[in-house]
């Protein structure tokens, strides 16, 4: 399909090579295996592949069509069109790890600002270049932790409110090392996390690692949190929603080592969940500490700022099996995605659509309470998503919303077989009043039945 | 290359310079070439802790290489040389003065009796090409 | 030649885009956790655009020119792939969604799966790793949970080639175990006699890549894989290399256990400038229940009227998550139009054109840099960068030099057992011309070498900016824009 070569072409390569046929070449393979048959479908042009990857697109009931009020790690919200137009870019997308950085300038400079933006909007200061996504860096700062202490402590403790998806993706990474002892489990989600891992650590532990806001969407103050974990001289990590810092304090503020999360959030299309970006941000002391690609500044012969990789010596390519963790690539591609729109907001920006998160999330939250027979707990603080005890199970209300267009909030119980009937509800700047007025209705009339 | 005789070389490229039982140990003037630039220093073993013959003290990072400090006797860390944290360039500049790395105070004096002499030295490297 | 940064070009009060204003009743914000400064620059929609634009033109891509890098299959990217990835039912879709909202996508990731299934000869595949060295932690895992399982404890070790890729031994430490160093023959491929006398009740496996980094097919690879599983091992393949054997042979044919695929090497989903990648896994029948989950499964046998209901499977012994969703859908996406538009015919000719385009460049240099290795390669050679007679010409020189004529070096330095490597990939997408251009180009420089050394040792000369101090770099870290409140 994109082989150019002619049939002339052909014959001259192969008198030059000195060979008559392009299956000579490959007689070096096991004869019994070689050439065997691949049953798949007949080629397709361009056209007809562009028509049956639609008819699949089409089989989707995307959120152009519904409703969203889904959350829990990806979001729906607005991705400028000159972040997606700046992306398509060939000069962006089919350019490759920039090892030559004399011709790769473009790609390092736009990842050396990308940390810039994470370490200020994370309030540390340093970020490496990404992860593949929240989980993974999550992981990352966990082994991290354990060879930052050389293997003297033992003890991971992670909040029973960290996204179940990132304490799984945690717990395998951690499973190959079997000194590790991860502390995880907790009577229930819904305690005061800080509280409980404050009387949990102590001088084994090597690192303390918790959401903010949580699973549940609460906002909760740990300053006594990162005292204490400073205290027992372990690590604090903080998991992050990006958009959320438009409007609250960083963890930088609260006594955080390493801050991670998901930058999907910022300009990153949902898309079925990937692929997304991991962020990871540090103090000065602890960079060498992290795995990940990092990008700094320096000057060439002349005098020319120029950016290239460094403290290349920690990456796999050099340390082999001394390596803390085997990433090769980063996010490249939405790390830039992620550039463009926290330029493109900026300041102003990025905080007024967390207000508007905000505020519409509470507005849906408030009037939700109003309906007879759903509860919502008044007493937390949140940002843009939380928790609504259904007066029926959710599969019947959630399938009912659905069929009118809506999709009602993640069913917690799936998760969590003692929150059952809670669902957990997030919304963006893309959610109108009509659209939260749409859903209390149908709540309204289906909690009738 | 430089190697002085007043100095004893282990296999992978330390030196050991005995005051009494106090160990200095560095790396070799050798060593710091095939690194090349050094840009980074990390010490693996405290002050006051105990450390075995063949763990690292150390690891040492170039641009293009990282090596491990393997210690050539065992015993108890004594003191390690802060000033390369700041000035990682002077195990390139001064490898077997103001760049050493760490100083011990040896348990097993056998082991120091074990190492290579200056030409002996010389000559492992010579075959190593 | 130097772009400012975005926090350089910032000017207060500067508005990029705008939202709507709140169309509900304010709320009280929470007071305590309100941050008070938000650092972050200031630009109008046209300085975002310009400046990005801008740091476009710096940068080398396939787009622009010929890019052989050894090892990591810099073939073109098709443009019908960005369309596809784009379609707003796969872009705009939640990866919790509810089931019977999805089954497009569940379609796609099933499909992906049958293939890639059919095109490598094994059992299962799964699509959640993000990259190659993520299913390489995957398949390290596997290995780790499937010894376990029997209660086999002795199998600490996995044997790792010396021309291996430095993930290869760095996942194995990751995933709980000791990487042994196993050496190659004068011919390239694994030392037999090495092998046999290494494999014994405490080798959990080796990691094979195949062909390896020196672009040779592994001559004894059935005898190879023999031996492992003889020893009670299991055989992992680094399926870096898989451009060169599509349709060619499968690796699950020929007794590999475990295979990672790279998606935006092998099936041409574009790098990205360092991602985003896709690493799918893909098992034999007896490793299947350890795959990560989940998996993407059918619940209802289609009719004739109706497609099959997909739905997500949980393997019994499953490994567990490795990231939070199921998988880089978007990258799924692109690998399945490249596999619909090739077809099995398509698909056998990406791999000999690929391995003719290198063997033609290999037969033409070896004239004049020397070759280790001479034998038929597969889709990528390696070079030595040295000439006995120069001793101040480096592999690097060459590399810097090329840049100059506009091409993008080959891979440099790796792998390892070479000495002063050029790891030359051309890929199949590259026509007779480019390739004849490109030889024209190296031999030009060797000639340099010889006659005008300077001009190498100079070089880069016609890029944006010159060799960079990476010493100063690393000494002098500078990892974040300077703003005006540093001072």
């Amino acid at each position: 399909m994109f082989i150019p070569h002619t049939e002339f072409e052909r014959q001259e390569m192969l008198k030059v090579i000195g060979k008559d046929s392009l299956e000579s070449l490959f007689s070096d393979i096991p004869e019994k295996y070689r050439f065997p048959k691949l049953d798949l479908p007949p080629a397709l042009s361009e056209m007809e592949a562009l028509q049956e990857l639609t008819e699949l697109a089409d089989a989707n009931n995307s959120c152009d069509e519904l409703i969203c009020f889904l959350g829990a790690g990806a979001y729906n919200h607005y991705v400028p069109a000159a972040v997606d137009m700046l992306l398509r870019c060939g000069d962006f997308f089919t350019a490759y790890t920039p090892y030559q950085p004399e011709i790769s300038q473009g790609t390092l400079q736009a990842i050396f600002e990308f940390q810039s933006l994470i370490a200020n909007l994370t309030g540390m200061e340093v970020s490496n270049a990404s992860h593949y996504d929240g989980a993974t860096a999550c992981a990352e700062a966990c082994i991290s932790a354990y060879h930052h202490f050389r293997g003297k402590r033992t003890k991971i403790l992670i909040s029973p409110a960290l996204h179940p998806h990132y304490s799984d993706t945690i717990h395998t990474y951690l499973g190959a090392i079997d000194k590790i002892e991860i502390a995880d489990k907790s009577e229930n989600i819904q305690i005061d996390s800080p509280q409980f891992l404050v009387e949990q650590v102590n001088e084994n532990t090597a690192l303390v690692i918790i959401q903010y806001p949580d699973f549940l969407g609460r906002i909760m103050d740990f300053t006594n949190l990162g005292k204490a974990v400073h205290d027992a001289g372990a690590l604090l990590a903080v998991a992050v929603n990006p958009i959320a810092l438009g409007l609250l304090k960083p963890p930088s503020e609260f006594g955080a080592d390493f801050v991670v999360g998901e930058g999907q959030p910022l300009g990153i299309p949902m898309s079925f969940g990937g692929p997304y970006l991991g962020f990871f941000a540090t103090r000065n002391e602890l960079i060498r500490k992290i795995s990940g690609r990092i990008v700094g500044e320096t000057i060439d012969g002349k005098g020319n700022r120029g950016y290239v990789l460094t403290l290349t010596a920690r990456e796999q390519h050099i340390r082999r099996e001394k390596a803390t963790s085997n990433i090769c690539t980063n996010q490249a591609l939405m790390a830039l995605a992620a550039t463009i729109y926290m330029s493109l907001l900026g300041k102003s920006g990025l905080r007024k659509v967390a207000e508007l998160c905000y505020q519409k999330a509470h507005y849906a939250a408030e009037q939700i309470a109003k309906i007879p027979g759903y509860k919502v707990n008044k007493d937390w603080v949140f940002f843009n998503e939380f928790v609504v005890e259904y007066p029926a199970d959710p599969k019947i209300i959630n399938d009912f919303l659905l069929h009118e267009g809506v999709l009602g909030g993640l069913d917690l119980g799936d998760y969590y077989p003692e929150e059952k009937n809670k669902v957990l509800f997030a919304v963006t700047e893309k959610i109108t009043r009509g659209d939260i007025d749409i859903l209390t209705n149908l709540l309204q009339e289906v909690g009738n039945d | 290359m430089k190697t002085p005789e007043n100095l004893k070389y282990g296999k992978t490229d330390e030196w050991v310079k005995m005051d009494g039982n106090i160990a200095t140990i560095g790396i070799s003037d050798y060593a710091q070439d095939q690194l090349s630039d050094i840009v980074y220093v990390e010490f693996n073993k405290d002050v006051d802790e105990a450390v075995k013959k063949d763990e690292v003290l150390s690891t040492i990072e170039s641009v293009k290489a990282a090596g491990d400090v393997i210690s050539p006797v065992s015993g108890k860390v004594l003191e390690v040389n802060e000033g390369l944290s700041d000035k990682p360039e002077l195990l390139n500049d001064d490898p077997y003065e103001k760049g050493w790395v760490c100083k011990v105070e040896i348990s097993i004096p056998a082991e120091y009796d074990a190492l290579m002499s200056a030409k002996e030295y010389e000559s492992y490297c010579a075959g190593r090409h | 030649m130097t772009e400012p940064t975005v926090y350089e070009l910032s000017s207060p009060g500067r508005i990029g885009i705008r939202f709507p204003e709140t169309d509900v009743p304010q709320q009280k914000l929470p007071e305590k956790f309100l941050r008070n400064e938000l650092p972050l620059p200031e630009l109008s929609e046209l300085d975002v655009v310009r400046h990005f634009t801008h740091l476009s033109q710096l940068n080398y891509s396939i787009d622009q020119g010929f890019y052989p890098l050894g090892s990591c299959t810099m073939k073109y990217n098709p443009r019908i792939n960005e369309i596809t990835a784009r379609l707003p039912g796969f872009l705009n879709t939640h990866p919790l969604q509810p089931l019977e909202t999805i089954q497009g996508n569940l379609a796609v990731m099933y499909l992906l799966q049958e293939w890639l299934k059919e095109i490598t000869g094994f059992h299962s595949v799964s699509l959640q790793p993000a990259a190659g060295a993520h299913g390489e932690l995957v398949g390290g895992l596997i290995m780790r949970a499937f010894h376990k399982s029997r209660k086999d404890n002795k199998r600490t070790k996995i044997l790792v080639p010396d021309s291996a890729h430095g993930t290869n031994p760095a996942t194995s430490s990751m995933a709980g175990f000791e990487p042994v160093n196993l050496p190659s023959d004068k011919r390239g491929n694994i030392d037999l006699d090495q092998l046999k006398s290494l494999c014994d009740e405490t080798i959990a496996g080796l990691m094979l890549t195949n062909p390896n980094t020196l672009g040779l097919f592994e001559e004894n690879v059935l005898e190879v894989i023999n031996i492992v599983h003889n020893a009670g091992g299991l055989v992992y393949g680094d399926g870096a290399n898989l451009n060169a054997l599509l349709g060619i042979t499968k690796p699950g044919d020929l007794g590999f256990d475990i295979l990672h695929i790279n998606l935006h090497k092998t099936f041409s989903t574009p790098h990205g400038g360092g991602g985003p990648g896709s690493g799918p896994v893909a098992v034999t029948k007896c490793l299947a229940s350890f795959l990560p989950d989940p998996l993407v499964g059918i619940m209802e046998e289609g009719t004739a009227d109706l497609p099959p209901l997909y739905g997500f499977i949980k393997p019994e012994h499953s490994i567990g998550r490795v990231k939070a969703f199921h998988g880089h859908f978007g990258v799924i996406v692109r690998a399945l139009t490249y596999v619909l538009m090739n077809g099995a015919e398509g698909l056998r000719d990406v791999a000999k054109y690929a391995v003719l385009n290198a063997n033609y460049l290999m037969v033409i240099l070896k004239k004049v840099y020397t070759l280790p290795y001479d034998r038929t390669c597969k889709h990528e050679f390696v070079l030595e960068g040295v000439w006995d007679e120069l001793p101040d010409i480096h592999a690097l020189d060459v590399a810097k030099r090329l840049m100059d004529y506009g091409i993008h070096p080959p891979t440099n330095y790796f792998p390892l057992i070479v000495k002063e490597a050029l790891m030359i990939e051309p890929t199949e997408t590259e026509s007779k011309k480019t390739l004849d251009e490109f030889a024209r180009v190296m031999l030009q420089i060797a000639k340099e070498a010889h006659e005008n050394p300077e001009l190498l040792h100079e070089a880069p000369h016609n890029t944006p900016v010159g060799r960079l101090d990476e010493v100063k770099a690393a000494r002098d870290l500078v990892l974040c824009c300077w703003r005006p409140e540093n001072d």
